[in-house]
Formats: structure tokens, sequence, C-alpha cells
């Protein structure tokens, strides 16, 4: 191999970014097409310095917009490489075009996703924005809660993608700057371990196959295009989750570390819970416990894959509680919110007698602190006691202003 | 071509030139190789066009321009000498007549009902005020 090996610690330190950066290293990518924007900018960065420095028999490829970035991975996984990538917020909006082309022609790209606010007001910092923006493109999302997740999840990200059932991109999201840029103790795997595990690079249809050619994506109108999205709906409600299930389970057999489509905590008896993404979790968690040890049996259920969505996983962890709050960090702009719909039609043909409301938090970056939690958590308490939901069904977080409240 | 089910052709937006492998396709004449019905040798466009060109064999000088400048690869040349047009693909565009360098032009557009043995019948003669 043309490349050298790095030498890792049992545990380094990483920010999210660096995490990313390091499993693509590791999985060997043969193509990176970028355009860097803040905060996913490093781990694109890294890719070309780990390239540039010999660790990596790939190509960075530079490009003039983020359409272009992301049609350069699709033409680089079309040919047959090792693709990925990484976006943020306006990036990923220029790029939406080209994500249902990717998800479409059936091309296994990983794209690290670092969620940051939609435009406008401009913005730099974390919210779930983009994550929503693209839910409908055909792509399997992933959420990472931390740089340990963001690596595991990049390596687990390729195996699922590139299987030849499956074939489908996949977006490794985590939040702006809360995990891109937090610098934590991460357990990497050996370079020949995650090697090992992602394994060598299969093609398929792949267009430098001379003796088979194809053409990649071609036009069809109402006589075959509403059965290739047939197809591909399928393969998403069927063959993805099993895949993901089974990777799962591999890179538990490897590691020790168990992640699960929806993450529970605490849920085994829990009357009140909170549902939410990113990094928000892990305080949910912290504030859970801290609610428990205050005699309110507090759980928390992060969404671990969001597509495809974990539909009866959700209902059945969720079906038990007795009042759940639904936190969307994107401004659902005049409708309920994502995961306050998600998981009511989750829960709506079930027996569950669960009380549903739905909270927006966090926009644009902004905190969402244990003092917020405590007080959900006990709002929480309150609808389950008095057997309703005692507010309105959305309310926002942390704003200024007079209080919001709607439906 | 038969309309089949969602689950009974290959996934992705992506069509097979070819039924099976190829080899040597270089060596191999168009006419002669496997094209498969998803490729777009098998299928005619010649409802497209308007006019056509008309191939007048006593004037070419086979100097290929015209089977270099074609966009849709629809001159037919053997050994280098041109023996006509591909009349299922050509699109009319007469790309080949305004690059035709003889004197008269060795290929001409008529409109497409016309009759190809009376236009060459009728060929325009030299111009013998070109330089």
């Amino acid at each position: 191999m043309a490349f050298q090996k790095m030498e890792l610690k049992d545990i380094e330190v990483w920010d999210g970014n660096r995490a990313a950066a390091q499993a693509l290293r590791q999985a060997q990518v043969d193509v990176v097409a970028a355009y860097p924007i803040t905060p996913s900018t490093p781990i694109v960065e890294g890719y070309a310095q780990f390239t540039a420095d010999g660790y990596v028999e790939g190509e960075f490829v530079m490009v003039e917009s983020e359409h272009a970035a992301m049609s350069a991975c699709i033409g680089a996984a079309a040919a047959g490489g090792r693709v990925a990538t990484a976006t943020s917020s306006q990036g990923l909006a220029l790029m939406s075009e080209t994500l249902y082309q990717a998800s479409g022609m059936r091309l296994p790209i990983v794209l690290n996703l670092v969620n940051r606010a939609l435009a406008s007001p401009l913005n730099v910092n974390g919210d779930h924005s983009d994550m929503y923006m693209i839910r409908d493109s055909g792509w399997i999302q992933f959420d990472a809660y931390c740089p340990q997740e963001v690596y595991d999840l990049n390596l687990m990200a390729f195996k699922v993608s590139e299987d030849h059932d499956i074939r489908l991109p996949v977006i490794v999201n985590q939040d702006g700057f809360m995990t891109s840029h937090t610098a934590q103790g991460v357990r990497p795997l050996s370079d020949d371990e995650a090697y090992a595990f992602v394994g060598e690079y299969n093609p398929m249809n792949d267009m430098l196959d001379f003796e088979h050619p194809v053409t990649h994506g071609v036009q069809t109108e109402e006589d075959w295009h509403f059965e290739h999205k047939a197809r591909q709906h399928n393969d998403l409600m069927t063959k993805a989750m099993p895949k993901i299930l089974e990777v799962f389970a591999d890179f538990e057999k490897q590691t020790g570390r168990k992640y699960n489509p929806v993450e529970k905590y605490d849920m085994d008896d829990a009357d009140v819970c909170v549902v939410c993404m990113g990094s928000s979790v892990e305080t949910a968690r912290e504030v859970a416990s801290e609610m428990r040890a205050n005699g309110i049996k507090a759980g928390v259920v992060g969404l671990r894959v969001v597509r495809p969505i974990p539909f009866f996983e959700i209902a059945d962890a969720l079906k038990d509680v007795k009042a759940i709050a639904a936190l969307d960090r994107s401004s659902p702009n005049g409708a309920a919110g994502m995961l306050f719909n998600e998981i009511a039609g989750a829960l709506f043909n079930t027996n569950t007698k669960a009380l549903l409301s739905g909270y927006v938090y966090g926009l644009g970056g902004r905190d969402l602190t244990k003092a917020h939690l405590v007080a959900l958590y006990n709002e929480l308490q309150a609808n389950a006691d008095a057997g309703k939901v005692t507010t309105q069904l959305q309310q926002f977080i942390g704003v200024r202003g007079p209080k919001l409240a709607f439906l | 071509m038969a309309k089949k089910g969602w689950d009974e052709f290959e996934i992705g937006a992506m069509l097979r030139t070819f039924d099976g492998k190829i080899d040597d396709i270089a060596g191999t004449r168009q006419e002669d190789r496997a094209y498969s019905q998803n490729s777009s040798y098998t299928a005619s466009v010649a409802d497209w066009r308007l006019i056509k060109p008309v191939f007048n064999k006593d004037y070419c000088i086979d100097c290929q321009f015209c089977w270099i400048y074609c966009p849709d690869v629809s001159i037919v040349s053997r050994d280098k000498k041109l023996i006509g047009v591909d009349m299922d693909h050509c699109k009319g565009c007469g790309i080949c007549v305004e690059v035709c360098p003889t004197n008269p032009k060795s290929l001409l557009m008529f409109p497409e009902q016309a009759d190809e043995e009376t236009e060459i019948a009728n060929w325009p003669k030299k111009d013998e005020g070109e330089a």
C-alpha cells in the first residue's frame, strides 16, 4: 500500500470534526470533493492534510461550490470509488438538488453534516434546520451526540451505504460547534481494525468497468419515474434498517459500543420523557438522572437513525410513558414540528394514553440549559398528574420576549 | 418495451448500453455490437427531423469532415470512405453540409419528403465564381 499508517493512542482527544476526518482516513476514502463551510471545514481540511502527508491514497477535489462538490462526489461514486464529503447549513442547501440525484442514482456516499442554522438571518451556530430540510431526500441519516459517536457512525456509515442491497448515501449528523469543536476523549480503532471493519470497497455498476458500459443518471417520465421512487422507498423501508442493525451489532462485537435506532435512557419505568437529538440528548440524560433523585421518573429518548424513521421502535419506546416532550431544534415555520409529527404518527394507532407536547428550542446555537430541562420535566409531570396537556401543544424554550405558545 | 413493475429492474437511474459483457468494442462495427434495448442506438429518432441531408458520392473527397463534426455519430464511414447517413439518428441539423468543403457540396439539405434520386439528378453544378 502506498500510504503510511498512523499510530493512535487508546484514547485520543478529538473534537467531532477531527473524529470524522480520522474515520475518513481510516476508511481510505478514494475521493473527497468539498467546498469547505463553517463549522464542517476541519473535516475536509483534515482529509486533505492526511492525503498530502501520505496517510491516505486518495484525491481531494477542490470545487467551486457545494453543488459542484456533491456533483463531483456523484461522479466519483458512479465511477466506482469510496466517496465522502462534509458540509453545513447553506452548503447543504446549495447541495440539495444533487442530494436527490445521489440517492436516486443509488450511489454510496458518506456526507458529514455538521448541523448549523439556515439563514436568514445568517448564523454559523448549531441547530437542526439543515438536517430537517433534506429529510425527504432519500438519504439514510444517522445522528451523533458526541465526537466518539461521530467517529463510530462514520465507520458504520460506509458499511451500510456500500452494501449492494442498500446502495444509498448516508448522512452522519453532528451538532455544529457543540460537538464539532468540543474536544473529548475518543477511543479509536487501530488503522488495521478500522479498515477491516469497513472493508474493501466493492464496486457495483461502476463506470470504470469498461466491459459493462452503463449510463448513470437517466431521465424517466410518467412511464418509469414512479417505479424507481417506489423501489428506493421500499429499500429504505425494508432493507436499510435490518442492515443498520446488523452493522450496529458487528460494531458492538468489535468495540463493545452499542448503538440502537432509538437510544433509550432510563426508559424502563419512565413516567415522563424528552425526545430529542444531537448534543441535547446528553444534557437531557444528566437532567433526567437529577430529576429521578427528586422523585420524578424521567427518561430520555434520542433518535439515532433519523431516516429511515424507526417508526415501531419509537412507538415501543414511548407507549408506556405518561407524558412526552418532542424537542425540535428547527423552526417548523407554520407546523407542529418534525419530531412532534413523527412521534404522533408512530403512536396514533396504538393503545397508548401518552400525552404529547412539542417544544421548539436552541435555534441558531441558543443553549438548552439544564434549568430549561428541569422546568420542562416538571411541566411534563404536571401533565401526567393532570391526565391532560396543561399547556398549549407547541411552546418555545429560551427565546426572549413574551411567551410563545401555539396549537 | 414491456412495462416492468418496481421490483423488476436494477436499482439506480442506470441503464446498460450492451447486453452482457463486451470486449474489443473499438474493433467492432456498430451494426455488429450487442446494443441493448436501452441503448439509444436501437431507438429511432428520425421523426425529430424536418429536413434531411442527401449524400452525392460523385463529389465526395472522403475528407471525413462531416463524420468528425456530426453531433449524433450519424455519418456512416467505412475504411475512411463515406457510405451514407444513419437516418434513424440524424436529426437534420445540417452541420455536415456546413462543413463539407467540396464544390459543389457532396451533402445538401432537402425537405424530409424529397426524393433522393431526383435531387441527385438535379444536383447544383460547380460554382465557378468560388475561389
